[in-house]
């Protein structure tokens, strides 16, 4: 879900403000088929990151790429009405009561030596690595990836070279968006959803990536990893309800001395 | 007084008086529910032009501006629960506070070179790490709640903030004047200009010798520390405040939605926009009841579509258009 | 039916009425204008669409108890203070005389200040925190136990549960959301504790955000303090991920004695299933032997057949009854008239465990009793206080890796 940001910011520049509520929408597409078709949620992921790659794919063509060049608070605001216009159609369409999906595995776990691992997130955790990794491969080998990436590095140097960056930029946005989906299918198998867990994982998802670094993929990897261990510890170690603060200590920490992230680059 | 309305186009002067002649009776013939919503209005707007400054003025952009409120609110509050001081005295605590939370944040972003957005996500940092904090703060109740004391409706007393709604309404209404003026004073002094020249181009106002990190750090200050009075009143009006809403990030949108949608770095924009806003959310409920509509969520929808439609298509806002079409064209710049 | 013939009934209806030997029942005749605030919208949505539910069946049970009509009007406050303020001063406006709401404790706050300048009864539903009933007010009533109170029961019913099973956790983990509600038990429990001899002792206090997305490292903390029995508060939410980390990290205790919502709840038992059994929840409840109690059971599940009855349909229920009763010995829709007549309700025949609806000085219901539920087979059935209940408790509970 990270990397999902990360590729849309690093890329389009447009900060997503809207990306806990479409991963929202993408757990409740993922319950939709299974309900309807008793599709596993890691089965759904598939055509569920397709559904939402669609979504964000016509979402920046008709919203967002007119924006590009506004300032920030302009694109804050396009973003912000898109994710309250999302929740509560959710809130319509669905109703408010949190709703899960079971599945056979939903409550197995490994145990290995003292450690007992869950091995919903096991599963979970496979899949997203096994998504960065094509993403990865996508972006660093194929030809329509190293257009993106030209154009992130210089939008005008793209232009004269004749890359169509809107389109570019859509399908970006689609891509980010795909990711989204995955990761809304991936975490329908470990949580419930409500029309009301949206803005939390936006906010989530910033720390996550400016921490690791915007516009890196491995930093959104590295950023996710160390956010889950600090929070973990702090909550260990201090006191568990606080154990946010500890994941925002770190991003205040990050943005002061290093800014593009732990393995972010330089120019931003 | 002559050097405050000078350069005011005369018709812009009169069309403020003639809204100040209103707002100054509206209380004699508005209903309970009227007074509340214009008191939340006036709240926004206050609140949004204390926004503004940071904004629109120094262009810098402040997602956690409910950090303020909320420390000005429970500064004041806690004092007067604990030591029953009038809020007229926990307010200096408040803006000492606030001014000093403002200006850490403005040293550690500016020092550090954290810009755009970035900076936004610092302040949503600091915010979060507020609600947090709050909630373990066992001095202010923490998470179960800080109440303040209630007297009688009866009678009025300023002093210690306790009365009728309409005395909260015009208190809100002479803060969302008097903020109004200081903006106006601080948008044509030098300071103005300066704000104007790091907004549109920092570079070049270094180039010149304007010295960047004192004036943005002063536009913060002053933003944190206005809006410390609004987080008072608002503690005193309601009576209660919780770490978990009055710190959460939607409140730090809820306050600046106005200024966007009316006009950053525009005098009028705040109220203006604060006025459209709430006037909107009222009315779309409004129409819902007359269509009889009663599912929940609706009403947000619509009023997201709004939102929506109004940047994409005005993208400055509501106001300067506004200002064209009633001729109130500023002289030279802005 | 055309105009004549409509007139002409008109004039039959208006002639009955005048002709009637009751002048009493002309004023009866108009309908109490109810304003009900909840949350339909925003966070607290699921809760105040269930609160809803109450309402929904209320109008039907109370013309069949002879109660005059209410007229309902809803405001949705949308989980917001600004927005229940605002909602509240309009339902004024609109001719509401008497208020119910809200649930949550900041927007009730809100609401009965309100109430209190506008001399216009609140009936509060559910909302525990204690300050509210605490500021003097004269128009606000509360049928609701505040925390001190749900924790003295949860206490006692303890020692009830223990002496008829013969069984006894010796230490306990005290695991809590860390909001309002679960501050407030948290902070009440060690003083209430002392008041009673328990069989056993708190070893570890955990306290968790109410955000969190997820509770592995809590329950592991709990799992490790080596305590027989967890003691929770806790949202519905909350619940639902713990008892999943419970059977992950495969920790079965002795007993889990909740003392708020979430264990009991429908969604609870219909996502974890047969992982759902077992749980005790210490909650405002209702007497499953009481009459009314059986009237509201039969219009609730005819009117949702897939739900169970639950505190936040009780309890909206009975302010509406509350309401109707007041205004049926007030006979007159004067908000004072109104509270002056729920200031002296005394309601025997209702649905809330304990001798019945009435308040303090205060405004307070002090005579509410709280109930101890448990899960069974995906029901709940009350197993304490005796003259409550209906079912006999299980402890200990059955090891989730063998069900």
């Amino acid at each position: 879900m990270a990397l999902g940001l990360s590729v849309i910011f690093g890329v389009v520049r447009v900060v997503n403000f809207a990306h806990g509520e479409m991963m929202a929408l993408a757990m409740y597409l993922t319950l939709a088929l299974f309900t309807a078709l008793k599709l596993d949620p890691l089965v759904s992921l598939v055509p569920v990151a397709a559904a939402l790659f669609v979504f964000g794919y016509l979402l920046q063509l008709a919203l967002i790429n007119p924006f590009i060049n506004r300032p920030e608070h302009s694109q804050f605001m396009l973003l912000v009405a898109v994710a309250l216009i999302l929740v509560n159609l959710q809130l319509i369409v669905f109703g408010p009561d949190a709703q899960g999906v079971r599945t056979a595995y939903s409550f197995d776990s490994f145990q290995l030596g003292p450690l007992i691992v869950d091995a919903a997130k096991v599963y979970a955790a496979a899949a997203a690595l096994i998504v960065a990794a094509a993403l990865f491969a996508f972006f660093r080998f194929t030809l329509l990836g190293k257009a993106i990436r030209a154009c992130a590095d210089n939008y005008q140097g793209a232009l004269v070279v004749g890359l169509d960056v809107k389109r570019l930029y859509a399908l970006t946005f689609g891509i980010g968006a795909a990711c989204v989906g995955a990761a809304g299918a991936m975490l329908m198998a470990i949580i419930d959803v409500t029309p009301a867990i949206g803005p939390a994982y936006t906010l989530l998802a910033f720390v996550i990536v400016i921490t690791g670094g915007l516009g890196s993929m491995m930093g959104a990897l590295l950023g996710g990893l160390l956010i889950g261990v600090t929070e973990a510890l702090g909550g260990v170690l201090f006191v568990p309800s606080a154990k946010s603060m500890f994941a925002f200590g770190l991003l205040v920490l990050v943005l002061l001395f290093r800014p593009q992230g732990i393995l972010g680059r330089k120019h931003l | 007084m002559g050097r405050v309305l000078e350069g005011v186009p005369r018709r812009g002067l009169a069309l403020a008086a003639a809204v100040l002649a209103l707002l100054l009776v509206f209380p004699f013939f508005a209903s309970g529910y009227l007074l509340a919503v214009a008191f939340l209005i006036l709240y926004f707007a206050y609140v949004g032009q204390a926004w503004n400054i940071m904004m629109g003025f120094a262009g810098q952009l402040s997602l956690g501006h409910s950090l303020y409120v909320g420390l000005g609110a429970y500064a004041a509050a806690a004092l007067y629960v604990h030591f029953g001081l009038s809020p007229w005295l926990g307010l200096g605590a408040s803006l000492l506070l606030c001014a000093a939370a403002g200006a850490v944040i403005g040293i550690l972003a500016f020092r550090f070179g954290v810009a755009g957005v970035y900076f936004a996500i610092l302040t949503i940092a600091f915010a979060e790490f507020a609600r947090i904090g709050f909630d373990h703060f066992n001095w202010v109740r923490g998470s179960s709640g800080l109440f303040l004391p209630v007297a009688s409706y009866a009678k009025n007393d300023l002093w210690n903030l306790r009365g009728s709604p309409t005395m909260f309404y015009y208190l809100m209404l002479a803060l969302t004047v008097g903020a109004f003026i200081v903006c106006h004073l601080l948008l044509r002094s030098r300071m103005g200009y300066y704000w104007l020249a790091i907004r549109e181009s920092p570079e070049a106002a270094q180039a010149l010798g304007v010295n960047l990190f004192r004036y943005k750090m002063i536009a913060v200050v002053i933003s944190a520390a206005m809006t410390a009075v609004g987080g008072v009143v608002y503690a005193f009006y309601y009576n209660n405040l919780f770490p978990e809403q009055i710190f959460h990030i939607s409140r730090s949108i809820e306050l600046i939605l106005g200024p966007i949608i009316g006009g950053i770095g525009t005098l009028a924009g705040p109220i203006v926009g604060a006025f459209l806003l709430t006037g909107l959310a009222e009315g779309l409920r409004e129409l819902m009841l007359r269509l009889g509509i009663e599912l929940p969520g609706v009403k947000q929808v619509f009023y997201g579509l709004c939102l929506l439609a109004v940047v994409m298509f005005l993208p400055d806002g509501v106001w300067p258009p506004l200002a064209r079409a009633l001729g109130l064209e500023r002289k030279a710049r802005d | 039916m055309d105009r004549r013939t409509f007139s002409r009934n008109m004039a039959l209806v208006g002639a009955a009425t005048a002709l009637s030997p009751f002048g009493i029942v002309r004023a009866q005749a108009q309908k109490l204008k109810v304003g009900v605030l909840l949350p339909r919208s925003g966070v607290q949505a699921g809760i105040g669409q269930d609160c809803h539910r109450g309402v929904e069946v209320a109008a039907g049970i109370l013309r069949e108890l002879g109660y005059p009509a209410l007229e309902i009007m809803s405001g949705d406050t949308e989980s917001n203070v600004d927005v229940a303020r605002a909602r509240a001063e309009r339902l004024i406006s609109d001719g509401a005389q008497l208020l119910v709401g809200a649930f949550d404790s900041g927007q009730t706050t809100a609401i009965a200040q309100v109430a209190e300048q506008r001399g216009v009864p609140l009936i509060i539903n559910v909302a525990a925190a204690p300050p509210i009933t605490e500021q003097g007010y004269k128009f606000v009533f509360r049928n609701f136990p505040t925390a001190p109170v749900i924790l003295r029961d949860a206490f006692a019913n303890q020692l009830e549960i223990f002496s008829m099973t013969g069984q006894a956790p010796k230490t306990c983990v005290f695991m809590h959301v860390n909001d309002t509600f679960g501050v407030a038990m948290q902070k009440g429990f060690t003083g209430v504790m002392s008041k009673f001899t328990m069989p056993y002792k708190v070893v570890d206090t955990i306290a968790y955000d109410p955000a969190a997305r997820d509770l592995s490292v809590e329950v592991a903390k709990a799992k490790a303090s080596g305590a027989e029995a967890l003691i929770m508060v806790s949202r519905l939410n909350d619940a639902i991920l713990i008892t999943r980390e419970l059977v992950k990290q495969r920790w079965d205790p002795l007993a889990v004695l909740s003392m708020g919502p979430g264990w009991y709840e429908d969604q609870y038992l219909k996502t974890l299933g047969k992982l759902g059994d077992g749980p005790l929840s210490f909650v405002p409840w209702y007497d499953p032997n009481k009459k009314l109690t059986k009237q509201l059971e039969a219009a609730h599940h005819k009117a949702y057949p897939d739900i169970n009855l639950n505190t936040n349909h009780v309890y909206t229920f009975e302010a509406l009854l509350v309401a109707a009763d007041a205004f049926k010995r007030a006979g007159s829709t004067d908000p004072k008239a109104l509270a002056d007549a729920i200031r002296a309700t005394s309601i025997k025949d209702n649905v809330s465990p304990g001798p019945g609806i009435q308040f303090d000085a205060k405004g307070q219901n002090d005579k509410l009793k709280n109930s101890a539920i448990q899960n069974r087979g995906g029901k709940l059935v009350t197993v304490a206080p005796k003259d409550a209940a209906n079912a006999k408790p299980e402890v200990p509970m059955r090891p989730y890796s063998k069900r």
